[in-house]
């Protein structure tokens, strides 16, 4: 994690986190999707506190190994609530917002008991194995839960073209990750979940930046013209 | 077993948001009609752009000073366009319907692109303008 390539990786991929929450304070968006913002700010603050961790300790310390994990089971954490504002926004109509909010919080309840039953065995690394088996399965639900509301996105007959791209944009980056674990867990010396890694990350402040600076609110898009398979 | 189900699910998943997320960026164009301008600057006549002429036209479009929006969904679209292309020389000899699925996709990136030179060159007068003003 110390080539030139991760040096640049560090100081890119928290300059694009925050141009999101500019972005987004400039397109007056920055309340309506706070958690997404909040997010944000999260990430390039940990990722600030992940290249001073490595600078203190280095990249092979148990000070680096510990951080790295934790942060990333908090920042999927975030990443789940952000993708718990966008379920409430489709169905905002409906006045779902309280049942959405008790959901979510359920099913982070129920991966946290299926992340500890999996980890329970290896008592001398729990806690890692933990926030590691969280994170993958954070993603993975993440990713169903993307597609889920992708599939209510096109039978609501959403026409929000903002809300559409931030769903779409969230959804590659979930199942680009719960792919890249799977790849990780079949080939464990593969490098290729590293790769993904950098490539969503740069991929994912990309995308919402761009539909909060380009895509007007009142921008509309017919979903039956972007879903796979349609004319 | 499970693990090699979940990538499966996964790749095919990420293919669904990737492909919907390029048609959402080339849908926000596909309406717009292109100026005079492009038309005479790339030789595009009336009607359908084929999609051979997408690599063309994003080279013009390089040549044109960026406006600092559009470099990320020009690189969303070259993807997808590179992806519609593989689909196209790999699955087309075996499934006719897909040649003219991928043929309509491409010619919707080659137009995509030519809304993007219009764009720069609308913003490349603007800068001109300006200094002539100054």
């Amino acid at each position: 994690m110390s080539g030139s390539f991760d040096y640049v990786g560090w100081i890119v991929i928290p300059s694009l986190q925050m141009g999101v929450v500019v972005c987004a304070i400039w397109a007056r968006s920055f309340l309506r999707f706070f958690p997404l913002n909040f997010y944000m700010l999260v990430a390039t603050l940990f990722t600030a506190a992940r290249f001073f961790t490595m600078v203190q300790y280095g990249v092979r310390s148990s000070q680096y190994f510990y951080f790295y994990f934790y942060s990333d089971a908090l920042l999927t954490i975030c990443l789940f609530f952000a993708l718990m504002c966008l379920f409430s926004h489709v169905f905002q109509e409906m006045g779902a917002r309280i049942y959405i909010r008790i959901g979510a919080i359920l099913v982070i309840g129920l991966i946290s008991a299926v992340s500890y039953g999996m980890v329970r065995q290896a008592q001398d690394k729990m806690v890692t194995n933990f926030a590691a088996e969280l994170s993958q399965n954070l993603y993975f639900v993440g990713a169903v839960l993307s597609y889920v509301l992708w599939v209510a996105i096109r039978k609501l007959r959403e026409t929000r073209t903002q809300l559409i791209q931030l769903v779409l944009a969230l959804g590659v980056y979930f199942s680009a990750f719960a792919a890249s674990y799977a790849l990780s867990v079949l080939y464990p010396n593969s490098l290729v979940w590293r790769l993904v890694s950098y490539a969503m990350a740069i991929w994912l402040p990309l995308a919402w930046g761009y539909t909060f600076l380009r895509i007007p609110e009142g921008a509309r898009l017919t979903t039956a013209r972007v879903a796979l398979g349609s004319r | 077993m499970i693990t090699a189900l979940i990538f499966g699910l996964s790749i095919v998943a990420l293919l669904q948001f990737f492909v919907s997320y390029c048609r959402s960026l080339i849908a926000a164009t596909g309406a717009l009609p292109l100026s005079q301008q492009v038309r005479e600057v790339t030789g595009i006549r009336d009607g359908e752009i084929s999609g051979a002429e997408f690599a063309r036209l994003l080279q013009l479009a390089r040549l044109c000073p960026e406006p600092g929006k559009d470099r990320s969904s020009i690189a969303a679209v070259r993807g997808y366009y590179t992806l519609l292309s593989a689909v196209r020389a790999v699955s087309g000899r075996f499934i006719p319907g897909v040649v003219s699925w991928t043929e309509r996709e491409l010619s919707r990136c080659a137009h995509f692109a030519a809304v993007t030179l219009d764009r720069r060159i609308t913003y490349c007068r603007g800068l001109m303008a300006q200094q002539l003003s100054n």
